[in-house]
This record gives C-alpha cells, sequence and structure tokens, in this order.
C-alpha cells in the first residue's frame, strides 16, 4: 500500500504533520511495536482510573485493546464500562465533573496530553450511543454532516452513498435520502448514527450499548454489520447483554462492582481474555458468576 | 489496511478554526455583559444625576416633605416627595384589591376546574388581556370607564381624572400577571397530593383551598409580588386617567400623581435640561427603581422557591 | 386504631354531604364569576375602542399625516411608519445580541462562576425594571448623553434612539425565551455532533440553533409585541406626536402610542374618537403579529 509520510527524522520532531497511525507491526515514532499475540494495540490503557466529582466511578484499569477486532466490555450495572468507553474518544471532556487519571495511550500518543485537541480525536474515534440521536433533518443531511464540517473533500453524494452502503442501509432509504431521519424505524436510525459515523473515516468505533433500545430483529442486523466492520475498523463495544458479547466480540473484560467501606462502591477490571475464554473457562470465580448468570 | 489514516496527529494544532472558536467565545460573553452594562447605566445614571439635586434639597425635606410642587415659582416650590409615594402605593393597592381576586380566581379556576377545551378557548383570553398595551387601558379608562361606569352607571361623584379610576384599570392590567403565574404554580402541585385528599372523602374546594393553594404559596405570593411590582411602576395608565396632580389624600375620587406619572409627565413638559426641575426626573426614578428592585428580590426569592419545590 | 380510622373517615364522609356540595357549587361560581369578570372587561374595552374609532378608519386615515387644527384630515401616517420603523431597528439589534447573549448563557458559561451568575441575576432584574425607568436611560445617556450613535445627531431624539430604549426594555425576554428554546434542544444532539468531530461553535451553528429556531423566532415575535405599544419609553425620549411629515433614521419621529396618547389629552371630543382609530390600527397590528407567531410554533415547532 502506497502512502506517502515525510522523512523518519522530521517526522519524529514535525508534531503538526507526523502521521498518527503506525503501519503493521510499528509505533508512530517508528519503534516496533510489541504486537500482543495476534495484533497491534490500538489502545493501551494503563493504571485508568474515572472520577466524577471525585467520586471514583472506576479504578485501576489496565489492558491493551487489538484493532481489527471487537472487544466487549461486560459487567453489571454501575461497574464503570460506559464510563471508561466514554474515555477513549474523550466524551467525557463534556462532563466538568469529570477528571480522568492514568495513562490512556492511543497508537503510542497520549491522549490525554495537553496539547491534543479533543476534536482530532473525534475524528478518528467514533461513537455510537445507546438510544439513536439523528440530528432533525434529512438522511442525506445527518451522513453529509461530519464530512462537512471536517472539510472533507469529494462528491459529497458519492461519500453518503458509501456510508450507507457499508452500514447496510442503502437500498432501504436510496429513494428517500431527501426525508427526514426522524422518520425512520429505532433500528433504522441507529444504523443511520452507525453509517454517520463510518462517513468521516474513522479508525475505532466506540458502542455504548448500541442495541439495548432496539428489537431483537435490528439487534441482529446490527451485530451482523459489526463483524463486516472488523475489516475496516477497531470496535469496542459495551454490552449488559451476554450473549451479544459472546456473539460478536473476539475478547471481552468482564467490569465488576467492589464495594468499599462506607458503603462506596467502585468499577474494577476483574478479567480481560479471548471471549471464549471468559465464557467458558474464566479464571476469576466472579467472572464465571456473572456469565452463568449468578448475579447482574 | 486499516481505513482512516489521516496525516496530522491528534495534537493540538493552532488553526483558523481554533483561534476563531476563542473569538466566538467573547464575541457572545461581550454580548451577554451588556445586560451587566445596561443595569450599571442605569444606576450610574439615576444616582449621577441625582447629586446636584440633593446639594440642594435637604434628603430630609425630600422624603419626608408633603408638598410637592417642582414647577412652582420661587416660594411655592416644594420638593416633597410624599404624595407621589403615597399615591404610587395608594393606587397599586386599589388595583391589587381588585387584581387579587379576580386573577386568584382566574387562575384557580383554569389550573383546577377548567377542562382542556375550556383552557384552550379561556387561556389565549387571559393572554390577550396580558397584551393589550396600557395606553389603550388608559383610553378606557379616561373614555368609558369613568363617565359610563363611575359616573354614570354607578352615580360617583367622581372628577374627570381621579384616583379609582385609574386604580380599578390597573388592577384590570395587572390581573393576567397574577392568574397566569399563580395557575402556573398551581399546576405544578403533583397530582398525587389532590388524590390523597380526595380519597379521604374531601370536597373539591377544600382540597383546592385546603391542599393546592397551601402546596403552590410561594408561587402564589410569587404573583401576587409580581404583579405588585408591574403596577408600581405603570405610568400610562395613571398619566391619561388620573391626571396630573399630585395628591396626598385618601380621597379617591380626586386626581392623583404617582411617580412614574410625574416622571412622564415632567419629561414632555417645557422643562430646561440641567434645571433642579429637570432633575426632578431622575431623583424621583431613582427612589421608583430602588422601590421596584427591592419588590423585585422578593418577587425572584419566592419565585426560586416554587421552582425549586417540585423540581 | 381501625376503629378510630374509620370513625374519622365516617365522619369526612358524612361531611360529604348536600351542605358540601352547595358549598362547592358556591366556591365554583365565585371562580366562574372573577372569570366572567375578566372576559367582560376585555370584551367591553374592544367594543367600546371599536364604536369609537370605527368612524374614522378609512385609507386615507392610514395615508395623511396627523392634524391638531383639522381633526377630520387627520391621519397616522407618520405614526405608522414610526412605528414600523422602530419595530425594524429594534428586532436588528435584539436579535443577533439576545440570541448571543442566551447562547452565551447556555452553552459557554460556567454557572459556577460568580461572573456568569451576576448577568443572570442581572437579566431577571432587568426583566421588572419598569418602563418608565428604561425611558429614563435612554433619555440620558443616548439622547443626551455620552453616546453619540454614528454621529446621528447626540441631544436629538432620534428613531435609533427609540429603538435601542426600546430594545434594552425588551431584551431580556428575548434572552430568556431564546434561552429555553436552546435547553430543549436535547444533549443526545450535541453529543452526536461532538463525537462526528464538529467544534462546539460548529455545534451550535448547524444544530443547535436551527433546532432552537422555532422558539427564538416566537420570543423575538413576542418581545416586539410588547415593545410596540409602549408609550412611557418613548415619551421620556422625546418622541414627537402631531407630526407633519414621515420619521427619518436621524430626524423626529413618531410612533403610533405616542399619536394616541396626545389625542387622548386633547380636550375636544372628537379627538378622542381619532385616538380610538388609532388604537383599532395598533391592536390590528397585534393581532397580525400574534397570528404569525402562532403560526409559526404550529407549523416549525420541533418536537424532539
Amino acid at each position: 500500500m502506497e502512502r506517502t509520510t515525510p522523512a523518519r527524522d522530521d517526522a519524529r520532531n514535525d508534531v503538526s504533520t507526523r502521521d498518527l497511525s503506525p503501519r503493521a507491526g510499528e509505533h508512530a515514532d517508528g519503534s516496533a511495536a510489541k504486537p500482543d499475540a495476534e495484533g497491534t494495540a490500538v489502545f493501551r490503557l494503563e493504571g485508568v482510573s474515572v472520577a466524577y466529582g471525585g467520586v471514583t466511578a472506576v479504578d485501576e484499569v489496565t489492558f491493551a485493546l487489538r484493532e481489527h477486532e471487537i472487544t466487549a466490555f461486560i459487567g453489571p450495572s454501575g461497574c464503570g464500562k460506559s464510563t471508561l468507553i466514554r474515555c477513549l474518544n474523550r466524551m467525557n471532556d463534556l462532563i466538568p465533573s469529570a477528571s480522568v487519571h492514568g495513562s490512556v495511550l492511543y497508537h503510542d500518543q497520549d491522549l490525554y496530553a495537553d496539547d491534543v485537541d479533543p476534536v482530532q480525536v473525534r475524528k478518528r474515534i467514533g461513537m455510537v450511543f445507546q438510544k439513536p440521536n439523528p440530528f432533525p433533518k434529512s438522511i442525506f443531511e445527518n451522513i453529509a454532516f461530519g464530512p462537512r464540517v471536517l472539510g472533507m473533500k469529494g462528491d459529497m453524494s458519492e461519500i453518503v452513498e458509501g456510508a450507507l452502503r457499508k452500514a447496510a442501509l442503502w437500498d432501504e432509504v436510496k429513494d428517500r435520502l431527501k426525508t427526514n431521519a426522524f422518520g425512520m424505524s429505532g433500528g433504522q436510525q441507529q444504523r443511520l448514527c452507525i453509517a454517520r459515523t463510518m462517513a468521516i473515516e474513522p479508525d475505532v468505533i466506540l458502542m455504548d450499548e448500541p442495541c439495548s433500545a432496539l428489537d431483537p430483529i435490528s439487534t441482529g442486523a446490527i451485530e451482523e454489520l459489526m463483524l463486516d466492520l472488523k475489516d475496516r475498523y477497531s470496535i469496542i463495544i459495551v454490552t449488559h447483554n451476554m450473549q451479544q458479547a459472546a456473539r460478536v466480540s473476539d475478547r471481552t473484560a468482564f467490569f465488576n462492582v467492589d464495594k468499599l467501606e462506607a458503603g462506596k462502591r467502585v468499577g474494577k477490571l476483574v478479567e480481560f481474555a479471548a471471549t471464549e475464554k471468559i465464557f467458558t473457562t474464566p479464571d476469576d470465580k466472579r467472572t464465571e458468576a456473572y456469565v452463568t448468570g449468578k448475579f447482574g | 489496511m486499516p481505513s482512516g489514516q489521516r496525516p496530522g496527529g491528534i495534537t493540538r494544532v493552532r488553526t483558523r478554526r481554533s483561534v476563531g472558536e476563542q473569538a466566538i467565545k467573547g464575541l457572545l460573553a461581550a454580548a451577554a455583559v451588556l445586560s451587566v452594562l445596561t443595569t450599571t447605566g442605569i444606576v450610574v445614571t439615576l444616582v449621577v444625576e441625582s447629586v446636584p439635586f440633593f446639594e440642594i434639597v435637604a434628603i430630609g425635606d425630600f422624603f419626608f416633605g408633603t408638598d410637592w410642587a417642582p414647577l412652582a415659582g420661587g416660594e411655592q416650590q416644594s420638593f416633597g416627595v410624599v404624595p407621589l409615594i403615597w399615591s404610587t402605593l395608594y393606587l397599586t393597592g386599589v388595583g391589587l384589591l381588585v387584581a387579587i381576586p379576580v386573577g386568584l380566581g382566574v387562575g384557580v379556576y383554569l389550573a383546577e376546574y377548567a377542562s382542556p377545551r375550556v383552557r384552550r378557548t379561556l387561556k389565549p383570553i387571559v393572554e390577550t388581556l396580558a397584551g393589550i398595551p396600557t395606553i389603550v387601558f388608559g383610553y378606557f379608562a379616561l373614555t368609558f370607564f369613568t363617565p359610563e361606569i363611575l359616573k354614570g352607571f354607578l352615580g360617583l361623584e367622581v372628577s374627570v381624572f381621579n384616583g379609582l379610576s385609574a386604580g380599578i384599570i390597573l388592577g384590570i392590567l395587572v390581573l393576567p400577571t397574577i392568574a397566569s403565574v399563580s395557575e402556573d404554580a398551581m399546576s405544578a402541585v403533583p397530582q398525587s397530593l389532590r388524590e390523597g385528599a380526595f380519597g379521604l372523602g374531601a370536597a373539591k374546594w377544600q382540597v383546592v383551598v385546603r391542599v393546592v393553594f397551601p402546596a403552590a404559596l410561594s408561587g402564589i405570593v410569587a404573583a401576587l409580588v409580581l404583579g405588585a411590582s408591574r403596577a408600581i411602576g405603570e405610568t400610562v395608565v395613571i398619566l391619561v386617567a388620573a391626571g396630573n396632580n399630585p395628591n396626598l389624600t385618601f380621597d379617591l375620587t380626586t386626581a392623583h400623581q404617582t411617580m412614574a406619572a410625574f416622571i412622564a409627565n415632567t419629561a414632555r413638559s417645557d422643562v430646561a435640561a440641567g434645571s433642579i426641575a429637570f432633575a426632578t426626573i431622575f431623583v424621583v426614578g431613582l427612589t421608583l427603581f430602588v422601590l421596584t428592585f427591592a419588590v423585585n428580590i422578593v418577587a425572584i426569592r419566592f419565585v426560586r422557591r416554587y421552582r425549586q419545590v417540585y423540581d | 386504631m381501625a376503629v378510630a380510622e374509620t370513625d374519622i373517615a365516617r365522619k369526612v364522609v358524612q361531611r360529604a354531604s348536600s351542605g358540601e356540595r352547595s358549598r362547592d357549587l358556591l366556591f365554583r361560581s365565585s371562580l366562574m364569576l372573577c372569570l366572567f369578570i375578566a372576559v367582560i372587561f376585555l370584551g367591553v374595552l374592544l367594543v367600546d375602542v371599536a364604536a369609537d374609532g370605527v368612524g374614522f378608519l378609512s385609507l386615507e386615515f392610514l395615508t395623511s399625516f396627523p392634524s391638531r387644527i383639522d381633526p377630520q384630515s387627520s391621519g397616522i401616517q407618520s405614526a405608522l411608519l414610526g412605528t414600523l420603523y422602530l419595530m425594524g431597528l429594534c428586532a436588528l439589534f435584539i436579535v443577533p445580541i439576545g440570541v448571543a447573549s442566551a447562547v452565551y448563557l447556555e452553552e459557554y458559561a460556567d454557572n459556577e462562576r460568580w461572573y456568569n451568575r451576576l448577568i443572570e441575576v442581572n437579566i431577571q432584574n432587568l426583566a421588572s425594571v419598569p418602563s418608565v425607568v428604561y425611558g429614563i436611560l435612554g433619555l440620558a445617556f443616548i439622547v443626551r448623553g455620552p453616546i453619540d450613535i454614528f454621529g446621528l445627531g447626540v441631544g436629538q431624539p432620534t428613531l435609533l434612539a427609540g429603538a435601542l430604549t426600546l430594545g434594552l426594555l425588551v431584551l431580556p425576554v428575548v434572552i430568556i425565551v431564546s434561552r429555553e428554546a436552546i435547553r430543549a434542544v436535547p444533549p443526545s444532539i450535541r453529543e452526536g455532533s461532538l463525537a462526528l468531530g464538529a467544534t462546539q461553535w460548529q455545534t451550535i451553528w448547524k444544530q443547535v440553533l436551527p433546532g432552537a429556531l422555532p422558539g427564538v423566532a416566537t420570543g423575538v415575535i413576542l418581545a416586539l409585541s410588547r415593545a410596540i405599544g409602549e408609550t412611557a419609553p418613548l415619551i421620556l425620549v422625546g418622541a414627537a406626536a402631531f407630526q407633519r411629515f414621515n420619521p427619518t433614521l436621524d430626524g423626529q419621529f413618531s410612533a403610533l402610542p405616542i399619536q394616541i396618547f396626545n389625542n387622548v389629552g386633547e380636550p375636544a371630543g372628537v379627538f378622542r374618537d381619532l385616538a380610538a382609530a388609532t388604537i383599532i390600527v395598533l391592536l390590528v397590528i397585534l393581532l397580525l403579529m400574534n397570528s404569525a407567531a402562532i403560526m409559526l410554533r404550529n407549523r416549525y415547532e420541533q418536537k424532539w
């Protein structure tokens, strides 16, 4: 694959033109990447904790998430999985009382460094939310919004069609692109939101319980979509539906709620391994209890 | 190959766009600051222009004097503001005497008794009344209410310009404010409270008077205080219907002059700028501003209380 | 314990007898009487004005200049134009400033900061300051005082001065209504936009404001409806009556409420009728504005 990049030395020093995404097997600064068994890491978290107004919500998370995989976060409510996923594209910035500690590396760049622009982060790391949130505009305008504000060049109709095709939505809506997105069903709206995210050509797609507001048929359609998308994107999904995690994900992280003294509760990462292992022969007893339905 | 290869890092580049974002925030903040500037402007104007007045007229003479004749010549000139303050409060009182029962009555009816269909017709009527310019009320007071109702229908011996007409019409003017704010407050009372009382066998009027009303009390008080505030500051109705003579009296059949009416009347008469008579505009304005400011603080406190209770 | 409760319940139920029902009826009737009073007043007022003034309504009325000497040929053209110009200028002022303030307070301002809370308290207070005090501000600052607006004649009561004074008066209304309209846009829309890489201003300009637009427009019309009928500030600022030429930006101006006010003050009865006719014109304009607001709201209201 041909790509023009500036000379290695210049690239290392010139921050503004540093090519972010590494070549296979390499970090952005050219050093050899440490592949974790089968793939390179897109995210590396070390000792990450998130607190709201001084109260820790999730504590001491350390793991690496690989690219071109679907990673699932599972766990009972209150375990901090949504909080954690929102750290990965700096959406927690929107909550004034939130504070993030520890190190979050995206392709070995510190996501929370002082000179990092959250807007640039979100161009590369997209997010789909629990409740579908299309804009009150036409289907076309919904998809075109992202590319337009980011100043992406190209024929907008082509970009829109491309995104809708990737989301397996094109055939259903190609005749009504100018109709209001609110007229779509819930499942279609969510696929629209996914298409909207893909239109800006991100690197990673985060999904925060994307199917919990949808019916089973729409859920199935979106799960199929996720498996298709794995080749081009890295996907991280939060889900409270264990069967869904077992169906779609390659690796699964199980979070649990720890009870501290004085009635305080905090979320902690318990186990992180290949999905098959988590659901058949987990190392930790709590994981086993959760996946066998003993609680949660 | 992963899609989303994008040249350039995630680090903050000082683009034209980011500078623009900061500039926009600054512009927006400047617009919002205008409100502070307006208040400052009002206070500064009133105070600065009043200072020369109080160098000539003693504060005691102003606040406690009972003879208000700033435009008179020589020995007759007097600056006791009590008649203005008195008429302001007195006519407001007359107005509230009308506005409070009728306004609350309308508010209670709309909140507790009216069916959705009735509400749909009645609320616009109340809102229409609220939207009628005050000069129209003034016209009505002078050309219809005084001659046809007070003199004609009720056979009262009132002069052309009288405080009774102005006061009553003032009440009608303020009525929609009391009605809508109190209706708002009562509608906010949770249905569960009413149901609890009905469940005990209480009659509807008992539920309204003994349960809803007390529960909505902060809001209702807010409504009354807001109504009072509006009445205190009202200018044109008084100017048109109550005449231009300050009278320190209980007699409503004669002319009265409130602070606001005096200000407007002086401004449009031929008073030399910079003269002491001209300065009375600002001095009386300051007095009026302080009075309404105090009343408004009370109102806001009650509004905040009733908004908080069920949020 | 159960016995005592049923005793109380029985007493309560007993009380809800016919005596109770008649008291209920009495209460309800007195409430309806209040309604009746309010509605009757409105009705009588409108009928009285219409009856007094309809005789003078004609096209000539709208296109002639007022006259103190010959009331039969008196018209309201200068006042009508003055009012329309005032509203236009006022809108040009309150829309950008009001919406900008609302956007700042809702989207950018951190409520914990003292200066932002000061701004909010100020707006609340300004909403209840009497209109005549705004008139004093206009008189002192704009007409006679330090602010020379584009050299358009300090010391002269100009259209611009009148429009600015009225604008300051109704600005709190625009800000408060706009804030509500902006607040009604759900956070999920903003999240969706930001998650796509839009900046805060891009999100506001392309998603939030378009969504809030119907509410903002209704608020602006509401504000202008209030401004159009205000008399006291215009008296203070020096608007003229019986002006026999059309208003210009930098010259004397008149307006409908001032025309009405001065007609009412004339001793001869015919001027009262002229005032009534002018009132009818003013009320018709108000009716048109409110209908426009209702139509706007019904047609474009965003249901989230």
